[in-house]
C-alpha cells in the first residue's frame, strides 16, 4: 500500500513534468518553429511604444536568446525553486512556485491563482453535492421504476441536461430566477466562505444548480444503468432471500455495488473542476481559475496561461490518483499493487 | 397437513411474446427432516418453484396461483412483508455460484452477521460470535480468523460453506438448496453433499434439493420428483425413482447419467431434442416430440395433455402408455442397457 502511494506519487511527478515540457513546448518551441524570434517574444512584454533597442535587451534579460532547454530548465526551476529577475536597477525575488510574472498586471502568477482558488473550489464542492446527491438518487429510482413515467421524464430532463451548453441554462437562469423573480445572486459576485457562509452560499446558489444539472444528468444515466446492472445480480437474490427490507436490499447491496464506475467517474469530473469552470465562470462572472484562464487566452498573457494549465494538470493527476486509492477502499477485490 | 405442502401451484410470467408458464400445477408436501430431490433440465421450472415457496415472485410481474402452505401458514395469499419476516428465518437457500451469490464488497462474516441481525435482536458483537460458530459448524478451518475475509478469498468449496452457513444461521426449518453443487470440483461436491446431510440430520430441517443432477439426489433424497415443461411427471421414493422408473423423461436422465460401472465403449443415452419452450408448451403431453415410445400412446401423445396419476403406493406419473406396458419396457428395454454389461 505505501509503496504502491509513493510509487504514484513519483508517477504523478513525471506526468506533470511532461505536462509542463508540453506546454512550454506550445509556447515556446512551437512559435520559433513558425519562425518567430526571441524578439517576437520579447515584444509582448515590454508594450507596443518600446523601440527596438528595448525590445533585444528584454529579449536579452528574459533569457529568450538561450537555448530552449536552457529556457525549460529555467522555468521548471522557477516552479520548483523560486526565480530572481534582474530588472536592470534592482533584482526581484519570485518565490516558489513561480509561473512568472503577467505581461499585463506585471504580478507574479501564483499569488493570483492562489487568490482565485477559493472561488472555484467553492464553486465546485458545492455543485457536486448537488449533483452527487441528485443524479444518484435520480437513477435509483428511475432503474426501481424503469419504463414508469418518471423515470421516462427523469431520463428526458437528463438528455435535456447534457445536452444544453451552460452558457444556455446559466442565462436562461440568471434571467427568471436573478432578474425575473430576484431569489437568487444576479451574479459577478463572490463572498469568501469565512466572511460570511450564509451570504457564500447564496451568491453560488444558482452556478451550483446550474454547473449541477450538467452533470448530474450524466451520472442519473450511470447510477440508473449500474443499478439495473446490479440489481439482477446474484447476490441481490441472495440479500431478499435473507429477509432483508428491499430499501436495505437496493441501497446496500444494489447500489453499493453500482458505485464503482460513478467514483470513476467523480474523480475525473472533479478534478477537472478544479482546474477551472471556465464556462460556468464566465457565464456568472465569479473570479476563479475557469475565468482568470479565459482572460489571460483573451489577452495571450503567456505565463498566466502556463500557469492555469499546470495547475489543472496537477488537479487531474491528483485526483486520479485520489480515486485509485478509494478504488481499494470500495472494492475489496481491488489490490494496490 | 405436512409441514410443507404445495398445492396446484401456478407461477405465470406474462412477456412480449406470450405467458410463460414456468410452474405449472405443483403439488407436493414435505416433513420435517425429510429431504425431497426435484429434478429436471434447465428451464424445468425447478428455480422458479424454490423462488416461489420463497415468496421472491411477490410484487414482480409473476402471476401466482395456488397455494403453498408452510407449517399451517399459507403462502400464496400472504402479505409480502410478513412473508419477508418468514424468509431467512422459517426458510433459507443456498445458491448454485457462492462466488456471485455473494456481495463482493462486504466480508463473509458480514454478510452472515446481517443475516443472523434481521431476525435476532442481537448485538453485533453476539452476532459476530455466533457467525464464527457457524462458520466452524461448516468445516471452515480457523473460523475466527477467516470470519473477515471477503469471499473472493475463499475457495469455491469453502465459499459454498459459508454460504451453508448463512443459510443456517436463523435456524431455518426449510432449506432449499438449488444446485448446491454444480459449481463445485467434483471432489468438492461430495464434502458438501456429506455435510448438508449431517447438518439436516443436526438441524432437523426440511430439505429441497434442486439438481439436473440425479447423482446429488441420489445421495441425499428420500423422495424425488421429476419436473418437465413446469410440471412434475414422476414423483415417488429414491428407490421408487432409481429402481422402478415409470417415465420414459426419468429413463433418459438416468440414461444420461455417467457412470463408472459401465463398459467405456458403452454410449450414454441422452435424451434427444432440447426442452421445451414454456411460452408454445407442446400439445399433449408436452415430452411427446422427445419421447422414443410416442408412437405407442395411439395418437393421444400430442393431443392429450396425460393426468399424474398413482401406480403403486404414492409412486406418481404422468404418462400415456399404460402402466404395464412401461413396466415392461422399463425390465426389458432401459435397464438392460443401463446396467453393467
Amino acid at each position: 500500500m505505501v509503496t504502491y502511494i509513493i510509487r504514484r506519487l513519483i508517477w504523478a511527478v513525471v506526468m506533470l513534468s511532461i505536462v509542463s515540457i508540453i506546454t512550454f513546448g506550445i509556447f515556446f518551441l512551437v512559435p520559433r518553429l513558425a519562425g518567430a524570434t526571441p524578439e517576437d517574444l520579447a515584444a509582448r512584454y515590454v508594450g507596443r511604444t518600446a523601440t527596438e533597442q528595448q525590445v533585444k535587451l528584454a529579449a536579452e534579460q528574459l533569457g529568450f536568446n538561450d537555448p530552449l532547454i536552457v529556457q525549460y530548465g529555467r522555468f521548471a526551476k522557477g516552479i520548483v525553486a523560486g526565480a530572481d529577475y534582474n530588472n536592470g536597477p534592482s533584482v526581484e525575488h519570485c518565490p516558489a512556485p513561480c509561473f512568472g510574472y503577467s505581461f499585463r498586471t506585471r504580478l507574479p502568477v501564483w499569488p493570483d491563482l492562489l487568490d482565485r482558488l477559493p472561488v472555484t473550489i467553492s464553486l465546485a464542492i458545492g455543485a457536486a453535492v448537488i449533483w452527487v446527491i441528485a443524479g444518484v438518487a435520480t437513477g435509483v429510482v428511475s432503474a426501481l421504476r424503469r419504463g414508469s413515467f418518471f423515470d421516462r421524464a427523469a431520463m428526458g430532463v437528463a438528455l435535456a441536461g447534457v445536452s444544453l451548453p451552460i452558457f444556455f441554462t446559466g442565462m436562461v437562469s440568471l434571467v427568471l430566477f436573478s432578474y425575473g423573480l430576484h431569489i437568487t445572486a444576479p451574479g459577478n459576485v463572490y463572498t469568501p466562505f469565512l466572511t460570511n457562509p450564509l451570504t457564500w452560499a447564496y451568491d453560488l446558489l444558482l452556478p451550483w444548480i446550474t454547473l449541477a444539472f450538467l452533470y448530474a444528468a450524466n451520472y442519473a444515466r450511470l447510477t440508473r444503468a449500474g443499478m439495473l446492472e446490479t440489481m439482477n445480480e446474484d447476490y441481490i437474490r441472495t440479500a431478499r432471500a435473507k429477509g432483508l427490507a428491499e430499501r436495505t436490499v437496493v441501497l446496500k447491496h444494489g447500489l453499493r455495488g453500482a458505485l464503482t464506475p460513478i467514483l470513476t467517474i467523480f474523480g475525473l469530473d472533479f478534478g477537472l473542476l478544479l482546474g477551472g469552470a471556465v464556462l460556468t465562470e464566465s457565464t456568472y462572472s465569479l473570479p476563479g481559475i475557469g475565468k482568470y484562464a479565459i482572460d489571460a487566452i483573451g489577452y495571450q498573457d503567456l505565463p498566466q496561461v502556463m500557469g492555469v494549465v499546470l495547475v489543472a494538470a496537477f488537479f487531474v493527476v491528483f485526483a486520479n490518483l485520489v480515486v485509485d486509492l478509494l478504488y481499494a477502499v470500495v472494492d475489496p477485490r481491488v489490490r494496490l499493487v | 397437513m405436512s409441514f410443507l405442502e404445495l398445492k396446484d401451484l401456478r407461477i405465470h410470467f406474462p412477456t412480449d411474446d406470450g405467458l410463460v408458464k414456468s410452474v405449472d400445477g405443483l403439488s407436493f408436501s414435505l416433513e420435517r427432516g425429510k429431504t425431497l430431490g426435484i429434478v429436471g433440465e434447465s428451464g424445468s421450472g425447478k428455480s422458479v418453484t424454490s423462488l416461489g415457496i420463497l415468496g421472491l415472485h411477490k410484487g414482480g410481474r409473476a402471476q401466482i396461483g395456488g397455494e403453498i402452505w408452510l407449517d399451517g401458514e399459507e403462502l400464496v395469499a400472504a402479505d409480502a412483508e410478513h412473508v419477508r419476516t418468514l424468509r431467512g428465518k422459517k426458510m433459507a437457500m443456498i445458491f448454485q455460484d457462492p462466488l456471485s451469490a455473494m456481495h463482493p464488497f462486504y466480508t463473509v462474516g458480514a454478510q452472515i452477521i446481517e443475516a443472523y441481525r434481521i431476525h435476532n435482536d442481537v448485538s453485533k458483537k453476539v452476532a459476530r460470535k455466533h457467525a464464527i460458530e457457524m462458520l466452524g459448524r461448516v468445516g471452515i478451518p480457523q473460523p475466527d480468523r477467516r470470519v473477515d475475509s471477503y469471499p473472493h478469498e475463499f475457495s469455491g468449496g469453502m465459499r459454498q460453506r459459508a454460504m451453508i452457513a448463512m443459510a443456517l444461521s436463523c435456524d431455518p426449518e426449510l432449506l432449499i438448496a438449488d444446485e448446491p453443487t454444480t459449481a463445485l470440483d467434483v471432489t468438492v461436491q461430495a464434502q458438501i453433499l456429506d455435510l448438508m446431510r449431517d447438518l439436516q440430520r443436526d438441524f432437523n430441517a426440511a430439505l429441497i434439493i434442486i439438481t439436473h443432477d440425479l447423482g446429488v439426489v441420489a445421495e441425499l433424497s428420500d423422495d424425488i420428483l421429476v419436473m418437465y415443461g413446469g410440471k412434475c411427471v414422476e414423483y415417488g421414493t429414491a428407490e421408487d425413482i432409481f429402481e422402478r422408473p415409470e417415465h420414459p423423461y426419468t429413463w433418459g436422465l438416468l440414461g444420461s447419467m455417467p457412470r463408472l460401472d459401465r463398459e467405456r465403449t458403452e454410449r450414454l443415452l441422452p435424451i434427444k431434442g432440447s426442452p421445451p419452450s414454456l411460452i408454445n408448451v407442446p400439445s399433449g403431453c408436452a415430452f411427446h416430440p422427445r419421447c422414443v415410445f410416442e408412437d405407442r400412446t395411439a395418437g393421444k401423445g400430442s393431443s392429450l395433455v396425460p393426468e399424474l396419476v398413482e401406480t403403486e403406493g404414492g409412486h406418481l406419473v404422468r404418462c400415456h402408455l399404460p402402466r404395464d406396458q412401461r413396466r415392461s419396457i422399463w425390465e426389458n428395454e432401459i435397464k438392460p442397457n443401463l446396467e453393467a454389461s
